[in-house]
């Protein structure tokens, strides 16, 4: 199983020093994740470093396809209330 | 009440009532010992009068970040925008330090390299510090800074001093973790995002413990607050006695930006930034307690220029990969044109003081009279501590309050905020407008020319428009126009209404 960076990544630098298998690797248009290397960071940390640091919310999956950082997880700010602000900003 | 007859020989010694004022900003550092007001004389954000005078950059080699502020959102990139965390391109530090030298070379008056972002300096040691330390090599004469959220930088501190940082700035905004919860809403530490009150707590600790060593090893430390209303507006005087207990010696105090389009937590949820009266008012109580500073910009971290003007369109990547720079003769030239400004800024000190000269002597014609009121004034310049430009040009104005006593720096009021976009922002609002709304509580605008149309629509404003010390030195200027204005008799009166407009 490995963790995969998708679209939305900002290219960052945040996870890359952290991964303790050298897994991820900075790429166009985004980081990417060698998925034979990754171990989901079993046996080095209880937590998988890249998903912990991570600022941007839904661009890291775990092994099953799910966002590790969900809508609203990191900034707080409840995902309903994202889609009115963003609705309203297009409106104008 | 007595007045103070200023003098300004070469030979004065430079504390007390120097430079233009007890109130003057240059004076806000006067208790400082006389190495550290050397450290601080060409440096735009550590000295007002610097500021006029000299221009600093800010190398963007520092994109991870270790925390999250609840006004910053990691997703923004404009290259219209002008705020902290804003950048276009991310450089290596061989990157970087080919564009210092490029611009050192075309802007002699740069003197200080930040790193500043777009994340924490100190959250991406390897490439700060490589930077760094090329640098403190290849350009000694340049300045090197650093700003950070604090919470690495007790690890750091010993490998910032031997690259010779001599400024250092902490973001602090609380110093209680109950405050902190409503402003962080993670940290990563120890290899785990940690959220919430616990969060803070760590964060808090790490800063002020890194204060203590950054101020323990003689490196000056300026303390930036962010204020944001019913958050940590009140809480923001405790911090500003804290630090300054530590040592820290300059207290910048900057108004939250926050709209919705920035998609950060505050902006999205309503939380609104300071009205320029509140944040004068907290600026002018946590004086009481440290030197303040108030012409910051809050610069993009890839900014270049004098402070409030960005020239990093003309040195991207493309435009100086192939410029083959001869530091050593530019060296010299930047010597050259540093001993211009030092004489220039001499003389402009020494005409400012036989103003307030005058001034003195306008208070004992008319001793029976109370006080005149004080007055703002707004001022627009490119630099240079003068008067010299246009009013439609202006995308900030410099505000001084003269008074009977001195002129008294008392902040920057931005014109287009944070975003020049036109047609996609669907403002109703006029450039004109705009700019009339930035100017309340101002009486007179100062600059070098002005159009008819602004003039007409300022005096209905209740802002009298005056083009008549264009390239003369700001205070002096302030200071003949309040001297004016108190000699016709209406600063006797009550604040004119019209200006009361909404701040």
């Amino acid at each position: 199983m490995a963790f995969q960076i998708i679209e939305g990544c900002v290219n960052c630098w945040a996870c890359e020093p952290l991964c303790p298998s050298g897994a991820i690797f900075a790429a166009t248009p985004h980081f990417q994740i060698d998925a034979k290397k990754c171990t989901e960071c079993e046996g080095d940390f209880a937590e998988p470093q890249c998903a912990s640091i991570c600022p941007v919310e839904g661009v890291i999956l775990d092994g099953l396809g799910v966002p590790a950082n969900p809508p609203g997880s990191l900034t707080g700010i409840p995902p309903e209330r994202m889609a009115a602000a963003m609705a309203e900003i297009q409106a104008r | 009440m007595a007045l103070k007859v200023l003098s300004h020989d070469e030979g004065a010694p430079v504390g007390g009532c120097a430079a233009s004022g007890c109130g003057s900003s240059t004076d806000r550092l006067a208790h400082l010992p006389e190495a550290i007001r050397a450290k601080v004389n060409n440096h735009p954000c550590f000295s007002e009068d610097a500021h006029h005078h000299y221009a600093r950059m800010h190398v963007a080699v520092a994109p991870a970040c270790n925390i999250q502020c609840h006004y910053c959102n990691r997703k923004y990139d404009c290259s219209n925008e002008s705020r902290p965390g804003v950048v276009s391109e991310v450089l290596t530090p061989d990157q970087a330090v080919k564009k210092v030298m490029a611009v050192a070379a075309a802007i002699p008056q740069m003197t200080v390299l930040g790193i500043a972002g777009p994340g924490d300096p100190l959250a991406n040691p390897a490439r700060t510090l490589e930077t760094f330390r090329q640098l403190s090599e290849k350009a000694p004469d340049i300045k090197l800074c650093v700003s950070t959220n604090g919470l690495a930088l007790p690890a750091v501190v010993d490998e910032l001093c031997k690259h010779n940082i001599e400024h250092v700035t902490i973001t602090i905004n609380c110093v209680d973790p109950d405050v902190g919860a409503k402003i962080y809403p993670w940290i990563f530490w120890n290899n785990r995002r940690i959220k919430g009150r616990r969060a803070a707590e760590i964060l808090i600790e790490q800063q002020q413990k890194g204060l203590e060593m950054l101020v323990a090893r003689g490196v000056l430390v300026k303390v930036n607050s962010v204020l944001i209303p019913g958050v940590n507006d009140e809480h923001l005087k405790e911090v500003s006695r804290v630090v300054k207990a530590k040592g820290a010696f300059l207290h910048n105090v900057m108004p939250l930006i926050a709209e919705a389009e920035h998609g950060t937590f505050y902006g999205i949820m309503g939380q609104r930034g300071p009205t320029t009266e509140e944040l004068q008012s907290l600026q002018d109580s946590c004086a009481g307690d440290m030197a303040m500073m108030r012409h910051c910009r809050q610069c993009r971290a890839d900014a270049v220029g004098m402070l409030g003007e960005d020239r990093g369109h003309e040195f991207t990547l493309d435009k100086i990969e192939h410029l083959d720079i001869d530091y050593a003769e530019a060296m010299v030239r930047r010597a050259e044109v540093h001993s211009t400004i030092e004489a220039n800024r001499a003389a402009q000190r020494q005409r400012t003081g036989e103003t307030f000269v005058s001034l003195a002597s306008l208070q004992r014609k008319i001793p029976v009279k109370p006080e005149p009121r004080p007055v703002l004034m707004a001022v627009a310049t490119t630099g240079g501590g003068v008067i010299d430009q246009h009013f439609g040009h202006a995308r900030e104005f410099l505000v001084y309050e003269a008074s009977s006593q001195d002129v008294r720096f008392i902040g920057v009021r931005k014109v287009d905020q944070y975003c020049s976009g036109d047609a996609t922002c669907g403002d109703a609002e006029t450039a004109l407008q705009k700019t009339l709304r930035a100017l309340a509580g101002c009486e007179v605008v100062l600059c070098s020319r002005i159009g008819y149309e602004p003039w007409g629509q300022l005096e209905a404003a209740g802002i009298a428009p005056n083009g008549e010390h264009a390239l003369e030195p700001i205070e002096e200027a302030v200071a003949a126009v309040y001297r004016e204005l108190a000699e016709s008799g209406r600063l006797d009166q009550a604040i004119p209404e019209p200006q009361r407009m909404s701040a």
